[in-house]
């Protein structure tokens, strides 16, 4: 008499295990990173004219296993004003998505350093700034003086410190960091 | 009870005088709480040498009895001896009615044993009530670290996950209230998803050998059950509140329980937790508090024939990761590492920011019992789990707020048990299982996923048997079979497909091509077999020896079959494999228990030898945009534990005892000829306290901790080019910190007792000297030093 109280237990138990494994086989749709910056390009323009510049890194698997292709279109000149600009690019979506604007619009939050190193005898300097009027450093000047060579750093940094005096005391995340080989000459 | 009972049977024996003696006893004897007839007690009529056993029926008959007053006593194989005084006279007709013995009845009870004893021949570790509502305020994980051989491996101090003989995370299987928790337990920084305030009692078994719960604990099994209901018509609770400085939160607990005579019982219980940052001795560790909301439901009937239970938990905990551990690349990971003090250090909060995790769980069950005469007691077990975990890490944009990992895990499972005594000496457990189990990644959350879309389906069968050869040795045989099937759906980049040469080993699981993402549907069976053969031997009053041999298949879990990518919390790019097999594990384990009231120790000796044991460890560095990535490969190789764990306790004066414990483990892999990563350094835990009933049970305890430094690590150090500085640094993750010392003290003090409450008031410091140290399986080690002095204030009310 009593076993059969059990069974509307067991019907239910059942019918609840096969309800749950009715799901539809539909494949799951992809995602494409939002986040992920594939390249960075920076532009420098001679500002009394001349050839533009560009310094180019670029990995479009993100964090697989295939290694950034860097390039540098050409040489910059010596005792020359050069305008930079920074743009960073998610190519993995299509159109590709722009994410320096991302930056812009979080300017507080960001900053881009830029290190000079190996011998290289150039310099920058920061025109853009965030509301509070610290370095932002998506737009900049790079002055060359004589003959050089060696490598410069892009560094962009997620919620630092600032202002700062460098990255030495800047903290925060790195977002990005591309080495190039540049040679002035 | 029964000698008791037999020495008035002897003494009443001399009254018995033979006079009118042609008058009879008949009657009947009922279960008292569900009046049911019990067929087969014993009925003894004392001085007459009759006796009798009752019919199917029930009933019992005694003749040519004299008119006076006998002594009768009533045995039943699950009740209470008893023994009643009956006057005889003439035709006598009377009805007894019978107690269940407690533990019996708790046997039955759907909120105790689910599935009765776990293992009979390895030595099973128990924390009891008073010592989990100590740690009301803590987690699992806190809990179980008390215990000799069982460590944790943390990520912080909210996420603590525990390692039973230096195995951990899949290794390790959870039975919450009679279910496998399925909560994604296969990551490190996944804490278990259990409130330790629902249980009324915690077993540890450090091996596999229960095989009722499953065969792939390669590590061990926690079983955390529920207080036992009596069965009686009571209402009673407990509140239990914690204040605690370090972290400047609290928690409240409640439970109420209202219980019949008739069996009907149901039970409420609740938990509420908060924390602010916690401090370490000489900084806040900034965005590491924690808020966690729980709450549970049973409610059921419980007959000693048959029972239905029903119950229901939800747990959702929000907890925040240090700031400081969030890093970009590895020059990053050099900063932090160099640094004494973490990077980022705030003002207290109690607001949890990014990096955090919120994860919810529901846990739903069914189970009813029935017993058989002549079968045994059968089992069924219907339950559901939903694990939703989310993940938020610090991010850029429109994405700011949303999780970066959103994962949803339904699992479905259905047991059928048998518990049959086929003779007196042989008990048999048998049973079989189906599971189906959902993972659903939320593809909005903008991030590739970690863990793939897929389904499982589980089925296993298993038996074990009892033996007992005589009353000191008792020998247990047991097997287990498993069948899972994965169907998958997982995206590769292609890229990665093409360089693990996947595009030429499994050409045929490709679903569609994307651009840069390949779509493919794997479709793995894994088919495992485990077995446990033990022996257990009391030589003597005091001494027992317990051995066992179990071996354990464990399948590879998600993350180690697809993980493809960088995992942030760990700075590192993980890479899984879709070829690995089955895990199979064999451990030897002995232990030497001697039990007595002054000194009482155990040693217990083990051995573990796994073949295809998974290991992630360090392979390169992968270049990317945002700088260098140290790549974690996971592979397979042949790995060996091996260790002891002491418990030894000694009672040196009426209140005074000394309790002392340490483990060692020693991990190695064999292929390679290397120490394990994270093997639980040597410990030993030695503790003084004073226990005095008459002064309201006052208890003061005083304990020392001491960890010592791991001196066996594999060297997964790396070398990376800081070009700001123009150097190259070695990024040391490998080298163990040093050894420290703990100091805690521990008091409590019952205070009211009345009949209806009482009021236990406890007062706990940990880390009393204030020490700045790190723990070797603290993940979070690299970045801030572990938590500074804590002072506890418990309150516990029972009514």
């Amino acid at each position: 008499m009593k076993n059969l109280k059990l069974l509307p237990v067991l019907c239910i138990a059942s019918l609840l295990f096969i309800a749950c494994s009715n799901d539809d086989d539909a494949t799951p749709l992809p995602v494409n990173e939002e986040e992920v910056i594939t390249t960075l390009r920076v532009t420098l323009t001679p500002i009394n004219g001349g050839t533009e510049i560009i310094l180019e890194t670029r990995d479009l698997d993100g964090d697989g296993p295939n290694a950034p292709l860097v390039t540098v279109s050409g040489n910059l000149s010596a005792n020359n004003n050069y305008r930079g600009k920074i743009l960073l690019l998610n190519e993995t979506v299509n159109p590709p998505e722009n994410i320096t604007e991302e930056v812009i619009e979080e300017a507080e939050e960001h900053q881009f350093f830029f290190t000079i190193a190996g011998g290289l005898d150039v310099s920058t300097t920061y025109i853009d700034f965030d509301s509070n009027l610290n370095a932002l450093g998506t737009e900049f000047t790079l002055d060359t003086r004589g003959p050089s060579s060696g490598t410069i750093t892009f560094t962009l940094r997620h919620e630092p410190t600032k202002p700062n005096t460098g990255l030495a005391d800047a903290g925060g995340e790195t977002d990005v960091a591309a080495t190039f080989n540049v040679i002035v000459e | 009870m029964r000698i008791y009972a037999l020495l008035i049977l002897l003494l009443s024996g001399i009254t018995a005088i033979s006079q009118n003696c042609n008058s009879t006893l008949s009657g009947a004897i009922i279960d008292l709480h569900d009046n049911t007839v019990l067929t087969g007690a014993t009925v003894i009529l004392a001085a007459t040498e009759q006796a009798t056993l009752t019919d199917l029926e029930g009933n019992f008959s005694f003749t040519d009895l004299c008119d006076e007053t006998y002594l009768i006593q009533i045995s039943h194989p699950f009740c209470l001896t008893k023994v009643y005084k009956v006057k005889i006279k003439g035709v006598s007709e009377k009805t007894f009615y019978l107690e269940h013995h407690l533990e019996e009845l708790n046997e039955v009870t759907l909120a105790g044993k689910a599935y009765g004893t776990k293992s009979k021949t390895i030595m099973e570790m128990n924390i009891s009530k008073e010592k989990l509502e100590q740690y009301s305020s803590g987690s699992l994980g806190d809990i179980l670290n008390s215990l000799s051989g069982v460590s944790s491996i943390n990520t912080g101090n909210t996420i603590v996950k525990p390692v039973i003989n230096g195995l951990h995370s899949s290794r390790v299987v959870i039975i919450n209230n009679g279910v496998r928790m399925e909560d994604q337990e296969w990551g490190t920084e996944h804490a278990p998803n259990i409130d330790i305030n629902t249980a009324g009692n915690i077993t540890v078994v450090k091996g596999a050998g229960a095989l009722q719960y499953s065969g792939d604990a390669v590590g061990g099994i926690i079983i955390s059950e529920a207080a036992k209901v009596p069965v009686k018509d009571t209402l009673y609770g407990k509140t239990l509140v914690t204040a605690a400085s370090n972290g400047r939160g609290s928690s409240l607990a409640s439970q109420l329980t209202k219980s019949y005579q008739n069996g009907w019982y149901g039970t409420i219980q609740g938990t509420l937790k908060r924390f602010g940052d916690f401090e370490a001795p000489e900084y806040i560790l900034s965005n590491t508090g924690v808020f966690e909301r729980n709450t549970s439901f049973r409610m059921g009937i419980n007959r000693f024939n048959y029972g239905v239970e029903g119950y229901y938990s939800l747990f959702k905990n929000e907890i925040g990761i240090l700031r400081a551990s969030h890093l970009g690349g590895a020059q990053d990971q050099v900063r932090a590492i160099n640094s004494d003090r973490p990077l980022i250090i705030n003002d207290f909060t109690y607001t949890i920011d990014a990096p955090k995790q919120d994860v919810t769980h529901h846990l739903a069950r069914l189970k009813a019992f029935k017993k058989f005469e002549g079968l045994g007691k059968v089992t069924l077990q219907y339950d559901f789990q939903q694990n939703n975990r989310l993940e938020f890490d610090i991010r850029r944009g429109a994405d700011q707020d949303d999780a970066s990992l959103d994962l949803e895990l339904k699992t479905h499972t259905l047991l059928l048990d048998l518990d049959t005594q086929i003779s007196e000496e042989t008990y048999l457990k048998t049973g079989i299982m189906a599971g189906y189990q959902n993972n659903f990644a939320n593809p909005n959350t903008g991030v590739r996923r970690l863990i793939p879309d897929y389904e499982k389906y589980d089925a296993g069968i298993y038996g074990i048997a009892e033996y007992r050869l005589n009353e000191s040795l008792l020998v247990e045989l047991g097997g287990r079979f498993d069948y899972s099937f994965m169907d998958v759906f997982k995206f590769y980049r292609t890229s990665f497909w093409e360089s693990r040469n996947y595009d030429e080993l499994f050409p045929e699981i490709i679903v569609e091509e994307l651009g840069n993402q390949i779509l493919t549907n794997p479709q793995l069976d894994f088919y495992n077999t485990s077995a446990t053969a033990g022996a257990t031997y009391q030589f003597s009053e005091d001494y027992t020896l317990f051995f066992n041999y179990s071996l354990a298949s464990r399948a590879p879990n998600p993350s180690e079959l697809f993980s493809e990518g960088l995992h942030h919390s760990a700075s590192r790019i993980e890479l899984g494999d879709l070829s690995f097999n089955s895990e199979i594990a064999h451990k030897f384990s002995m232990t030497l228990q001697r039990e007595n009231e002054v000194f009482s120790f155990s040693i217990n000796p083990y051995i573990n030898t796994i073949n295809n044991f998974i290991v992630i460890e360090p392979t390169g560095i992968q270049q990317t945009v945002r700088g260098n990535f140290q790549v974690w490969e996971y592979r397979q190789t042949n790995a060996q534990l091996l260790g002891v764990d002491i418990d030894a306790s000694y009672v040196f004066a009426e209140n005074l005892s000394f309790i002392h414990q340490s483990s060692l483990v020693k991990g190695y892999d064999r292929s390679r000829g290397e120490a394990l990563i994270d093997m639980p350094p040597v410990n030993t835990k030695n503790e003084i306290v004073y226990q005095n009933k008459k002064i309201k049970n006052l208890r003061l305890a005083l304990q020392s901790e001491c960890v010592f430094r791991q001196n066996e690590f594999p060297d997964n150090n790396f070398d990376v080019f800081i070009p700001e500085t123009q150097t190259t640094e070695i990024v040391d993750i490998s080298t163990p910190p040093d050894a420290y010392h703990l100091l805690n003290f521990n008091s409590s003090i019952d205070l009211k007792t009345s009949k209806e409450s009482s009021l236990t008031v406890g007062f706990i410091v940990t880390n009393a000297l204030n020490t700045s140290y790190r723990n070797y399986l603290n993940r979070l080690r690299f970045y801030a030093d572990d938590l500074g002095r804590n002072f506890l204030l418990n309150l516990k009310i029972n009514y």
